[in-house]
């Protein structure tokens, strides 16, 4: 026993399982968030069942089952159940503005008759959530057009149709009405800033006027276009019966996707999975973010951190460099050093604070008065926005790259200056030409940790500039194309506020997962990039690991 | 007396083939002149005391003495190196020429591209060969590629090093080995066409192979620079070079041609350490 003390192994053991259990920690968090949330895009059954409500009444449910949990009989007080526990699906039933919710809680015991109907429909719509029922018939113009087996065929073909008008509609709106609203805005500042300068020169105010005529000739040319498709889709609808025997009758416009889970194919299946996916990935959210994307998440979340890092690095790298290269080392760096060491400790809304106070208020405020007085009292720059959020962080961050990179500063061997500077290089040519080449991959390795530390800071980014629902994207086709005064969506807020500020808890919370997945995906693709720059800089300049 | 003596040293001299052509300092052109030359790390350590040399020009000057007697320190008083040490002061007066290299107005930069320097340890840059070479080329503002290839070209066959990597000169330099290196510092130095070439212990982190070439390397670079060299190799100065001075605790004991300090030297510390009886 002594001696298996004194072989060390214990120690070897103690460590190794340390690891291990950060391993399994990291890894079942990942393989956690991977299931619960990739697993939402899967079609799921839709079955159908008859049910004994709790007060007697025997029902037909028509739904997804979501969850089950077993919960002790006192839950349940008004239930008769032998044994202590009690077995509840909860069945996600849609149909929301007749059914008041979603999602029902159902005793296991009182299910009977459960199967799976292969022509039961589900769809999607833009509004309202998902709608579960039998196909009747499909009419255009109120007039049926088709019944029964060959509706689902009809039904397919005029909701292609539909969903291209809608296409065609939403450009329209966000594309070139955008446009043309961002055109007359700028007219309308164009035609204040000549008021606040007293400038009265009829020409100026001539073509404001006429080109604003021209954008409103445009516009109403726009208005009457979209007039003609929402007749021209508002022609189709389709007959649909519940789960209660109604038959409702549904807009074709209103639909987003109709799909028959329970007769899909695998292939089908997965076809539906990826759709669902990329729609995630690539479309704007719906439903109080409960539906559709996060694409302006995703969108925001990187341009944030692309303007911290172009901020940060540059800001960093000379202050490391002055810190280590020209100031006296003494007491004062010292210190100096102590207190840059301790800033990255300081809580990040702390940051947030500051910069609502330091950046938005006064700094945003100034240039607003500068630079922007035609706009005031709307504000331009004096609003949380994504420059300051970039800022912010970039303060938050920026810690980290002057530790990092004083140490490959310090690390570079002095041999290596000595050697330029007998070859009669001056100081500054030094730096230039050897030293900050080969503290490059150190400086990354700094970028590195700043941009995992910023891409994942959500609290300092509620104070100065991420909102719950941005009405357009940072960048855009319109003039000066980077519109850094804009409010942004981010994933890390998209987390919190799809999760817990969300009027329907159940149907997001596998969003939740998969926004969380989604976060944690792009952070490591962001630290992936800067890795592989950082290992290319190294192999560039190995001797720092020889020497 | 004269009988039983001994050799002074286990060094044979006539045996290391040198060429006895009467060399004598008084006669020689003087590159190189110190004056009086104090240096002090903070105001404690005295390491350099009243030194008082001329080093001729176009011969091979080494200085051998032991560890910490201050040879290094005086080599890089040459070029001005001791600056980038913290608290050194330094006193006296090196004449580069005939004019004091000290001097305020003096630019040290300039200064040190007619004092070129070799290290210790091969350092070269972490850059292709032809960008080692290069480097106080496009200091001074030379980006011609033509001028480029051929001052690169002369310098590294001037380094004796152009066989062995003319087919890879933009591969990098830190794939060279250790002796490789070396001569690409040399040629790097000698790129920019120094007066002077210091060279500071430049085999002692070599195998014997790399040390012979560096040898015969500064026996032929004599012939165009003035070479001054730190060695702890007592046989490496009496094989290389013209002139010899021993130092020893920051003094200039003694300076005379090599041939006379290693078989006839003046001053008993010489003798007793070149024979090996300390250092």
């Amino acid at each position: 026993m002594r001696n298996w003390w004194k072989s060390g192994a214990p120690w070897i053991w103690l460590t190794a399982s340390a690891v291990t259990i950060s391993i399994v920690v990291v890894v079942g968090l990942l393989m956690l968030i991977a299931v619960r949330g990739l697993g939402h895009f899967w079609p799921a059954a839709v079955m159908e069942a008859n049910y004994l409500t709790p007060e007697g009444q025997q029902i037909r449910l028509i739904g997804e089952l979501r969850d089950e949990e077993t919960v002790p009989a006192y839950k349940e007080p008004k239930i008769q159940v032998e044994g202590d526990s009690i077995t509840r699906y909860l069945i996600k039933i849609g149909n929301r503005e007749i059914n008041k919710l979603d999602f029902r809680w159902v005793l296991a015991q009182n299910l009977s008759n459960i199967h799976h109907p292969k022509n039961l429909v589900v769809i999607e719509r833009h509004e309202w959530g998902n709608f579960y029922g039998y196909l009747k018939a499909v009419k255009e113009n109120g007039q049926i057009v088709s019944e029964g087996e060959t509706a689902w065929g009809e039904l397919q073909q005029r909701l292609a149709r539909t969903l291209k008008i809608h296409e065609a509609l939403h450009e329209i709106e966000r594309g070139e009405i955008g446009k043309i609203n961002y055109g007359l805005e700028q007219l309308r500042l164009q035609k204040r800033r000549l008021e606040l300068s007293n400038d009265t020169d009829p020409v100026k105010h001539a073509n404001i006027e006429e080109e604003k005529s021209v954008l409103n000739l445009a516009y109403e040319k726009l208005a009457n276009e979209l007039g003609e498709l929402n007749t021209s889709a508002a022609r189709d609808s389709f007959t649909v019966e519940i789960m209660d025997g109604q038959e409702i009758d549904i807009q074709m416009s209103k639909v987003v996707r109709i799909i028959r889970p329970n007769s899909l194919s695998l292939t089908q299946k997965v076809g539906h999975y990826f759709e669902k996916g990329w729609e995630f990935l690539t479309a704007d959210p719906r439903e109080a973010n409960t539906e559709g994307g996060v694409f302006p998440a995703i969108f925001g979340t990187v341009m944030m951190v692309i303007i911290m890092a172009i901020v940060v690095t540059p800001f960093g790298v000379i202050a490391a460099v002055y810190l280590r290269e020209y100031a006296k080392q003494g007491f004062l760096t010292r210190t100096i050093r102590i207190a840059v060491n301790n800033l990255a400790g300081v809580p990040s809304i702390v940051y947030g604070v500051f910069g609502l106070g330091f950046f938005v208020y006064f700094l945003g405020g100034s240039i607003d008065q500068i630079f922007y007085p035609e706009a005031l009292p709307a504000p331009t720059f004096g609003t949380p926005g994504i420059f300051w959020s970039s800022l912010t962080l970039a303060i938050l961050t920026v810690p980290v790259v002057i530790v990092s990179t004083e140490e490959g500063l310090s690390r570079i061997p002095s041999a290596i200056r000595e050697g330029s500077l007998a070859l009669g290089a001056t100081k500054a040519e030094t730096l230039w030409r050897t030293i900050l080449p080969m503290a490059s991959p150190a400086m990354m390795t700094g970028l590195i940790l700043a941009i995992a530390r910023a891409a994942g800071e959500v609290a300092p980014l509620m104070l100065v500039g991420v909102v719950k629902l941005a009405p357009s994207l940072v960048a855009d086709a319109n003039y000066p194309f980077l519109h850094l005064e804009r409010k942004f969506m981010h994933l890390g807020f998209h987390i919190y506020d799809v999760g817990f500020q969300s009027p329907n808890v159940e149907a997001a919370r596998p969003l939740v997962y998969a926004t969380a997945f989604l976060l944690v995906a792009v952070i490591v693709m962001l630290n992936l990039a800067a890795i592989w720059i950082r290992n290319r800089l190294r192999e560039q300049y190995k001797s720092l690991e020889t020497t | 007396m004269t009988q039983e003596t001994p050799p002074l040293t286990h060094i044979n001299m006539s045996s290391l083939g040198r060429e006895e052509n009467g060399l004598n300092l008084d006669k020689e052109d003087i590159c190189l002149e110190v004056k009086n030359l104090d240096l002090y790390y903070g105001n404690a350590k005295h390491a350099l005391q009243k030194i008082n040399m001329r080093i001729p020009r176009k011969r091979v000057t080494a200085y051998i003495g032991p560890s910490g007697c201050g040879k290094s320190t005086l080599l890089r008083c040459f070029n001005r190196m001791n600056e980038l040490v913290d608290g050194v002061r330094i006193e006296g007066e090196i004449l580069l020429d005939g004019n004091n290299i000290y001097h305020p107005s003096v630019n040290v930069a300039d200064l040190r591209q007619r004092v070129g320097m070799v290290f210790q340890k091969p350092n070269p840059f972490p850059k292709s060969i032809y960008e080692n070479v290069a480097y106080g080329l496009r200091l001074q503002g030379i980006n011609n590629r033509r001028v480029l290839d051929e001052i690169v070209e002369k310098s590294l066959r001037g380094a004796a090093l152009w066989e062995e990597v003319n087919d890879r000169l933009h591969d990098n330099a830190l794939g060279l080995s250790g002796g490789q290196q070396q001569r690409l510092v040399i040629a790097r130095a000698i790129a920019i066409e120094p007066e002077v070439l210091l060279l500071d212990e430049p085999a002692s982190a070599l195998d014997p192979i790399s040390t012979l070439k560096i040898e015969e390397l500064i026996t032929q670079l004599k012939n165009d620079y003035t070479i001054v060299i730190v060695t702890h190799n007592m046989q490496q100065a009496a094989r290389v070079s013209d002139y010899t001075a021993f130092m020893y605790l920051g003094e200039l004991i003694e300076f005379d041609d090599t041939s006379t300090i290693f078989t006839n030297p003046v001053k008993k510390q010489t003798e007793d350490y070149i024979t090996g009886r300390y250092g």
